[in-house]
């Protein structure tokens, strides 16, 4: 960033001549930090999936959660800070348990989006505050059928058909415009999400890292939950497979180029 | 007070013995809470059987003696291993069941880590919400019937709106408590408490058949419910076989 350093990156309350914040760019940074997150909206529900860094060998499988149920139809997946993650859940589960018990019914994914938004976009307009260096992911099954939202460190929210945010980003996000996720099953994109997750990862590169996979939709009774244990495993193969063909397909066009350089000496 | 139908009797002022000293007379206050209930559920029925527990209620909320709500459901699952009967007002435990509820989400599917309330934590959460509202003098009017099946064993208690609450192995609130309770303790210790899951269901219907005959705030409109090993599984309301053909009648 060539205008650090110019005084302007101190406070989130002043903006720079150029009119930008660079607080909130420094806190957007902290998301691509992360583990790639992506969600995709399908016909019958909505699938997240998370490239969990390890931090550690030592720690313990399935610690440190990066998808959180919020309420029944409600679900989050977060990139980012990940002490700001915890809050972010936290936020989202009272703003929907206090929806329910004053309305009655529950809450609906776009106000639900909206409140954390606001609470997100509040910590960019106090000299006394830090922004959120999250991106989270809302995935939800409601009366409007399966949504997905995405609220960003500036209190930006937009509802998507598919979205991706963290390291791999720009990769990730080729990969789900190539498909048509909106046509397809919630079992068939679980697989490709898992695909995208483990084409993304750089092995050399990247630290080992944890699939984490959820779904709300129809074969759930649209109840968020982590994708069950036997289809994980079946769309984690998949991926497998499905990279190692990729990574064989690109030996043989090598090996290809190869004798077709050999013949031209 | 116009009715009796959960042992309120003794307890309620206006039936209570008159203290004629004018010394010891309280100037009236303003009412500020509950001091009786207004749409109200009669008896609940359980029994534990081999590998579970039966637990049953008609479907009528009253409105004092009126037949006012015909339809209602007084038996609720809550969670993965309870199913909850309630007698007396019926708001009370629609709000008991929000609170619940809400709490459930908090505890088993927020936190997601594969472990769910077992119905003696719900009983004794139960217990101590009953207990608290007592003693601000603002109780929740209801007698609960906790029954569940969790890691192989069967829970049965009840509390009421005092906070007193016990186990036993069959129980029957309010009215039920006189008229099906002895019937559903001779039966079980007749049958040596080895009940199978049908027995259960059966003498409980036969209780509240009695019970519709004798009860005059029950109704013939019932739901059985059973809670074993695959969960809690609440029917749909059947309708009771009667006979009014004695002479008597």
């Amino acid at each position: 960033m060539s205008s650090n350093g110019t005084g302007y990156d101190l406070s989130v309350t002043t903006y720079s001549p150029d009119g930008r914040l660079f607080q909130i760019e420094y806190a957007q940074k902290a998301v691509e930090n992360s583990g790639t997150v992506i969600g995709v909206a399908c016909k019958d529900g909505v699938v997240l999936g998370v490239e969990k860094l390890i931090e550690s060998k030592l720690m313990e499988r399935n610690s440190n959660q990066r998808i959180f149920n919020v309420d029944y139809h409600v679900g989050i997946a977060l990139a980012g800070w990940k002490p700001d993650t915890r809050q972010l859940v936290n936020k989202a589960r009272k703003e929907s348990q206090d929806y329910q018990s004053f309305y009655g019914t529950k809450i609906p994914a776009h106000v639900l989006t909206e409140r954390v938004a606001m609470h997100v976009h509040q910590a960019t307009m106090y000299w006394h505050l830090r922004p959120y260096g999250v991106c989270a992911l809302i995935s939800a099954y409601d009366e409007q059928g399966p949504q997905l939202f995405m609220v960003e460190p500036s209190g930006t929210s937009w509802g998507y058909h598919g979205c991706a945010v963290g390291k791999a980003k720009q990769a990730a996000r080729t990969e789900i415009e190539k498909l048509k996720f909106t046509e397809m099953t919630t079992r068939e994109a679980v697989k490709e999400v898992a695909r995208i997750i483990h084409l993304v990862h750089d092995p050399v590169k990247d630290k080992d890292f944890e699939l984490e996979l959820s779904w709300v939709c129809d074969e759930s009774k649209r109840v968020h939950q982590l994708v069950p244990k036997e289809v994980k495993e079946e769309a984690e193969q998949y991926a497998k497979e499905a990279n190692k063909d990729d990574d064989d397909d690109d030996d043989e066009e090598d090996e290809d180029e190869e004798l077709v350089d050999s013949g031209a000496q | 007070m116009s009715m009796d139908n959960f042992g309120l009797y003794k307890l309620m002022h206006e039936d209570a013995p008159k203290n004629n000293n004018p010394l010891l007379e309280q100037p009236t206050l303003a009412k500020t809470h509950t001091t009786d209930p207004i749409v109200t559920g009669t008896s609940v029925l359980a029994i534990k059987f081999n590998g579970g527990v039966a637990i049953a209620a008609d479907t009528l909320a009253s409105y004092g003696s009126m037949a006012r709500f015909r339809d209602i459901e007084r038996l609720k699952s809550f969670g993965k291993y309870t199913i909850v009967g309630a007698s007396g007002e019926y708001s009370d435990f629609q709000y008991i069941e929000e609170q619940v509820k809400q709490s459930l989400i908090d505890r088993d599917y927020q936190l997601d880590d594969g472990r769910s309330t077992t119905p003696r934590e719900i009983y004794q959460y139960l217990v101590r919400v009953l207990y608290n509202r007592r003693n601000k003098f603002d109780p929740l009017y209801n007698v609960l019937v906790i029954a569940g099946y969790e890691n192989g064993k069967a829970f049965l208690g009840q509390t009421d709106y005092l906070g007193t609450h016990f186990e036993d192995v069959t129980l029957a609130t309010g009215y039920g408590s006189y008229i099906a309770q002895p019937i559903l303790r001779k039966f079980y210790s007749e049958k040596n408490g080895n009940i199978t899951e049908q027995e259960a269901k059966d003498i409980l219907k036969k209780c509240l058949t009695v019970l519709f005959y004798r009860d005059a705030r029950a109704a013939d409109k019932v739901q059985i419910a059973v809670i074993n090993d695959q969960g809690p599984k609440i029917d749909e309301p059947i309708k009771l076989e009667t006979q009014w053909t004695f002479k008597g009648f």
